[in-house]
C-alpha cells in the first residue's frame, strides 16, 4: 500500500500542531535525523559518535516529530511501542554478550567477523557493533518512553 | 544414583500435562516413579547390607570443591526405602482424595519435587550438597502446608514452618562450615571416620550446638515442637508423607548419620538425650489432651521424633538398633493413621474425636487398618511397633549414664500416655454409639485403602517375622548410625522380663486412662494457661517485634518526599566520606595548582557558577530551566575544551532533550509558590554546599594523589590492536568496559519503566483516563 506523501493537515486534538512552519521543517527534519543517527551509530567506532549519541539524535528527532505533529505521529514513526524497543535492545546486547561464552571465553568478550564485499572492501563486524545496536535502542526506547507518554498525559 | 534424586525434579513439570491427559488415573501412572525407585533400592539391598556403602562421586563445582557426591549405606537405604514407597502409596492416595481439587497438578508437583528433595537429603555425602536438598524441602514443604493458599491461616501456618526450619537451617549451614573445617573434609563418608579428631577439637562443642538446632528445628523437637501440628493446615496426604514420615525425620537422619562423627560425648548425650525425653513426653501429653484427629496425631508424631532423638542421644548399640526399628514402626503406623484420618475426613467430614464413634460397621477396612496402626502404636504383640518399644525400654533400662533413671521414667511415661492416644485413635471412631451423621457414610475407594492397608499389613507382617529385616536391612542401618557393625536378631518373644512386665503395666494404665479420657483432659486443663508462656508465643512475640522494627524504621527513612530522600542520601555520603578521612587522614593530598588556567576557562567557570547561582535564587520556572541549560551547555564547552568530543556531544543531547522533557511537563505545574520558609531553604543550601565542597575537595585530592599509573596509556594503545576502533571512548564502551554499559543500559531501561508505571498508574486514579493509544 502506498502512503500519500505530503505534509499532514494539524491534528484536531493536539495542543502544539498549529505551527505550520513547525509542521513543514518537522517532516523534513525527521528523516534527515533519523539518517543522520545510523550515520553516528555506524562511524561511532572510529569517529566521535556511538549507540548513544545516535540513540539520543533519534530520539531527539521523535520528539521533534511529536512536537510538530502528534503523539500519534510520532508512534506511527515507530512502528511498534517505544517499550519494546528498550526490551529488545537489552535482549541485543545480551546476545552479544552470550556470544563469547559458545566459545568458552568470558561473557561479553569481543568477537570479530571479517567480510569481503565486492564494492565497500573489507568490511569488519563485530559482535561490539550488535551490542552498540542495543545501546542505540535502548537509549531510543528510554527516551521516547518517556517523552511520548508525557506527551500523552492530559491534564 | 544422582538419575533416581533428579528424576522426582524432571518428571516434576510433566506431571500437570499428565494429569490433563489421564485425569482420574493420575495418582496410579505418578506412583509409578517412586514405585520404580523402591525396586531400584529394594535391588541395592543386598549389595549395600553385605558389601558395604555405595558411594558416587561427580564433579560439580570443582573450584569450590564441591562434588555431587553421594551414598548409599544402611542408613541411607532405610530412610529412601520409606520415602519413596510410603511416596508411591501417597501419590495414588491424593489422586483419588484430592480428585475434584482444582489444584491437584500442583499438588503432584511439589510432591515430586518435595519426594527427590528428600532423597537428595538422605543420599548426600557432601555437606554442602546435602544442606540445599535440606533448604529444598524446607521450601517445597512450605508450599505444601500452604496449599490451601486462598487460606490465610493455612498461610500463616507454613510461613511458621518455613521460618522455624529456615532459621534452624541458617544454623545447620554455620554448623556444617565449622564441621567441615574442623573434620578437614565436606565429605560425610570421610568425617565418619573421624569422630575423634571432631570431638576433641575445641569448636566441637559450638559445632554441635549449631548443628543440633538445625536438626531440632527440623524435627520439631521441644522448644521448636510446636510447629508441626500446626502444619496440619496442609491437606492430609501432605501431613501423611511429610509430616510423619519423611520431612521431620530428616533431622533424626542427621542425627544419626553425624553419631559416628560427633557423638558418644557428654554433651550429646545431654542434648540429644534431654530435648529428646522432654519432647517425648510433652508430645504424648499434648496428644492426649487434644481432640482433633489431625492434631492428636501430629503430636503423638512428635512424641516419636523425641522419642528418635532421644534414643540417638543415648547412642549405645542398643539405643540405635531400637531407634531404627521404632523409625521403621512409626513411619509404618503413623502413615497409616494419617491416611485413616483423611478417610475420615474424606467419608464423614468430621475432623473431630469428639464428633466420631460407630463407624466400623459402615468402614470396615477402614477399621481394621486403623486398629492393626494403632495396636502398633501402643505397642500391643504382635505388631512391629511392640519390637521397637521392647528394645526402646530395653536401652533405656540397660544404659550406663548416671540419668539413665530419669530416662527410663520418660520411656514409661510416655509408653503408658501413648497406649492411651493409640485407644483413643484405634476405638473411638469405630465402637460404642454411632455419631449421628446426615448421610450413611461408605466405605473409601480402593485407591485410598491401599495405603493404609499396606503400611498396615506390613507392620503386622514385621512384627510376625522380624528375620526379614534384622539382619539385613535394620542391623545395616544402625551399623551406619554406631559407626561399627551390629548383628543382633530381632524377636517378638523375649520370655518373661522387666521390659514385657513394663510394656504390660503400660498398656493396663493406658486402658485405663482411656476409659477416663474426659475426665484426663478435664483435670489436666489447666496446662493451657501453661501455653501462654510456651515457645509458640515467644515466636509470635519475636515476629511481632520484627515487624514493628521495620514498621518503625520504614516510618523513618521512607517519609515519601523527595527532598529527605535526597537529604538523606547525600548526608550519609558526607558522613561515609568523613569517615573514611577521619581512619585514614593522610588520604586527603590537596596540592592545588592554579597557575596554568587560562582565561577563556575562567570565563566559562564563572558562567557556571552565575548560572547555578541563577537556578537557585530564579522565582521563574522557565528561568531556572534555562540557567540549567546554561550550565549544561557550559560543561559541554569545557569537554570540548579538553578534547572529548564524544562527552561534549552527548551533554548537548542530553541538554536538549532535557528541556524538551522539562517542557511536557512544566505547563501542568501549578504556579510558582514559595512553600517553604527561609531557613528550610538556608538549611538545604547549606547540606547542597557541604555536598558540593566535599565533592569539590575529594576531586582536586584525587588529582594530587596518584597510587597507581594511569590506565588511560592502555587504552589508547590497545584501542586499534585489541577493539578494532580509533573512537577510543566508544571502544571503551562497548568492548573493554561493555559490562559497566550493560549494567547502565538495565538502570536505563528500569527508569523508563519506572516513568511509565508512575504515569500509568497516576491515570489509573483519574476519572479523565487517558484510553491508550495504540497503532
Amino acid at each position: 500500500m502506498t502512503r500519500e506523501r505530503r505534509i499532514p493537515p494539524p491534528d484536531r486534538n493536539a495542543l502544539r500542531t498549529q505551527s505550520l512552519i513547525l509542521r513543514t521543517t518537522g517532516f523534513f527534519l525527521l528523516p534527515l535525523l533519523l539518517l543522520f543517527a545510523l550515520f553516528l551509530l555506524l562511524r561511532g567506532h572510529n569517529a566521535p559518535g556511538g549507540g548513544f549519541i545516535a540513540g539520543l539524535v533519534a530520539s531527539a528527532a521523535i520528539a521533534v516529530h511529536l512536537f510538530a505533529m502528534s503523539e500519534a505521529g510520532a508512534r506511527r514513526v515507530l512502528r511498534v511501542d517505544p517499550r519494546d524497543l528498550f526490551a529488545w535492545g537489552l535482549i541485543l546486547a545480551l546476545v552479544a554478550g552470550v556470544l563469547g561464552l559458545f566459545s568458552g571465553q568470558p561473557f561479553l568478550t569481543a568477537h570479530w567477523l571479517t567480510v569481503s564485499l565486492p564494492v565497500f572492501g573489507e568490511l569488519k563486524l563485530g559482535s561490539p557493533l550488535l551490542f552498540d545496536l542495543g545501546v542505540f535502542l535502548v537509549v531510543v526506547g528510554t527516551a521516547s518512553t518517556i517523552i511520548i507518554n508525557l506527551a500523552e498525559q492530559d491534564t | 544414583m544422582l538419575t533416581g534424586i533428579l528424576s522426582g525434579f524432571l518428571l516434576a513439570p510433566l506431571a500437570p500435562a499428565l494429569h490433563r491427559l489421564f485425569p482420574r488415573y493420575s495418582g496410579w501412572l505418578l506412583a509409578l516413579l517412586p514405585a520404580g525407585l523402591t525396586l531400584y533400592f529394594l535391588q541395592q539391598w543386598l549389595p549395600v547390607t553385605q558389601q558395604g556403602p555405595l558411594l558416587s562421586h561427580i564433579d560439580w563445582v570443582p573450584a569450590l570443591a564441591m562434588p555431587l557426591s553421594f551414598m548409599l549405606d544402611g542408613l541411607s537405604l532405610l530412610f529412601a526405602l520409606m520415602i519413596c514407597a510410603i511416596g508411591a502409596l501417597i501419590f495414588i492416595y491424593a489422586g483419588r482424595y484430592l480428585e475434584d481439587h482444582r489444584d491437584l497438578p500442583r499438588l503432584y508437583v511439589l510432591l515430586l519435587c518435595f519426594m527427590a528433595s528428600m532423597l537428595g537429603v538422605v543420599l548426600s555425602d557432601n555437606l554442602i550438597v546435602l544442606f540445599v536438598f535440606w533448604e529444598l524441602t524446607s521450601i517445597t514443604s512450605y508450599l505444601l502446608i500452604g496449599f490451601n493458599h486462598e487460606d490465610a491461616n493455612a498461610r500463616a501456618k507454613a510461613l511458621q514452618g518455613l521460618i522455624v526450619t529456615v532459621g534452624g537451617g541458617l544454623a545447620l549451614m554455620t554448623g556444617f562450615i565449622l564441621l567441615g573445617q574442623i573434620g578437614g573434609s565436606y565429605e560425610l563418608s570421610v568425617l565418619i571416620t573421624r569422630g575423634d579428631t571432631i570431638t576433641a577439637h575445641p569448636l566441637y562443642g559450638l559445632t554441635l550446638v549449631l548443628i543440633v538446632l538445625g536438626a531440632f528445628t527440623k524435627s520439631a523437637q521441644f522448644p521448636f515442637h510446636f510447629w508441626l501440628p500446626n502444619a496440619m493446615a496442609a491437606p492430609t496426604p501432605v501431613s501423611a508423607y511429610l509430616h510423619s514420615a519423611t520431612m521431620v525425620k530428616a533431622g533424626i537422619y542427621l542425627l544419626a548419620r553425624l553419631h559416628p562423627a560427633m557423638g558418644g560425648t557428654e554433651l550429646w548425650l545431654l542434648l540429644l538425650g534431654g530435648a529428646g525425653a522432654i519432647t517425648m513426653v510433652l508430645g504424648v501429653f499434648l496428644s492426649l489432651r487434644a481432640t482433633g484427629i489431625k492434631r492428636m496425631l501430629a503430636y503423638s508424631t512428635v512424641m516419636a521424633l523425641g522419642t528418635l532423638t532421644m534414643l540417638i542421644g543415648l547412642g549405645t548399640r542398643t539405643a540405635l538398633l531400637a531407634a531404627m526399628s521404632y523409625l521403621l514402626a512409626h513411619s509404618l503406623y503413623k502413615g497409616a493413621l494419617f491416611m485413616v484420618a483423611g478417610i475420615i475426613d474424606h467419608q464423614t467430614g468430621r475432623k473431630d474425636f469428639l464428633d466420631t464413634g460407630g463407624w466400623a460397621r459402615y468402614l470396615p477396612v477402614t477399621s481394621a487398618c486403623a486398629g492393626l496402626a494403632a495396636m502398633s502404636l501402643a505397642g500391643v504383640m504382635p505388631l512391629f511397633g511392640f519390637i521397637a518399644k521392647e528394645q526402646l525400654l530395653e536401652a533405656g533400662l540397660n544404659h550406663g549414664h548416671a540419668l539413665a533413671p530419669l530416662f527410663s521414667a520418660a520411656i514409661v511415661v510416655a509408653a503408658t500416655l501413648g497406649v492411651a492416644v493409640a485407644a483413643v485413635i484405634g476405638i473411638r471412631p469405630w465402637f460404642g454409639k454411632p455419631a449421628a451423621l446426615t448421610h450413611t457414610p461408605s466405605e473409601a475407594p480402593p485407591a485410598m485403602l491401599l495405603g493404609p492397608a499396606l503400611l498396615a499389613g506390613l507392620g503386622l507382617l514385621l512384627g510376625l517375622i522380624p528375620g526379614l529385616i534384622d539382619r539385613s536391612l535394620l542391623s545395616a542401618a544402625a551399623s551406619a548410625s554406631l559407626g561399627e557393625r551390629v548383628t543382633q536378631p530381632l524377636a517378638l518373644w523375649h520370655g518373661i522380663n522387666t521390659a514385657l512386665l513394663i510394656s504390660l503395666g503400660a498398656v493396663l494404665v493406658g486402658l485405663v486412662l482411656f476409659r477416663y479420657w474426659q475426665g484426663f483432659r478435664h483435670a489436666t486443663r489447666w496446662t493451657d494457661t501453661l501455653a501462654r508462656f510456651g515457645p509458640e508465643q515467644a515466636y509470635h512475640r519475636l515476629m511481632d517485634g520484627l515487624v514493628a522494627l521495620s514498621n518503625s524504621q520504614t516510618r523513618l527513612l521512607q517519609s515519601g518526599y523527595l527532598r529527605y530522600y535526597l537529604i538523606s542520601t547525600l548526608l550519609t555520603l558526607v558522613a561515609l566520606v568523613i569517615a573514611a578521612l577521619w581512619l585514614n587522614p593522610d588520604a586527603l593530598k590537596l596540592r592545588p595548582d592554579f597557575t596554568d588556567i587560562q582565561l577563556h576557562e575562567a570565563v566559562i567557570a564563572a558562567v557556571l557558577v552565575i548560572a547555578t547561582l541563577a537556578a537557585v535564587t530564579l522565582q521563574s520556572r522557565l528561568g531556572a530551566v534555562a540557567s540549567l541549560g546554561a550550565v549544561g551547555f557550559s560543561i559541554a564547552l569545557l569537554y570540548v575544551l579538553f578534547s572529548a568530543p564524544d562527552l561534549s556531544i552527548t551533554q548537548v543531547l542530553v541538554e536538549t532533550l532535557t528541556v524538551i522533557m522539562l517542557v511536557l511537563v512544566l505547563f501542568r505545574l501549578p504556579g510558582f509558590l514559595r512553600l517553604t520558609r527561609t531557613r528550610t531553604r538556608l538549611a538545604d543550601a547549606l547540606v547542597g554546599i557541604t555536598v558540593g565542597g566535599m565533592i569539590t575537595v575529594l576531586l582536586l585530592s584525587v588529582l594530587g594523589s596518584r597510587y597507581h599509573g594511569s590506565i588511560a596509556h592502555y587504552f589508547i594503545t590497545e584501542s586499534v590492536p585489541a577493539g578494532y576502533g580509533r573512537n577510543i571512548v566508544n571502544v571503551i564502551l562497548v568492548d573493554f568496559r561493555a559490562l559497566d554499559t550493560l549494567g547502565e543500559l538495565f538502570v536505563l531501561a528500569l527508569a523508563a519503566t519506572g516513568v511509565y508505571a508512575m504515569l500509568k498508574l497516576r491515570s489509573k486514579g483519574d476519572t479523565t483516563e487517558p484510553e491508550e493509544t495504540h497503532d
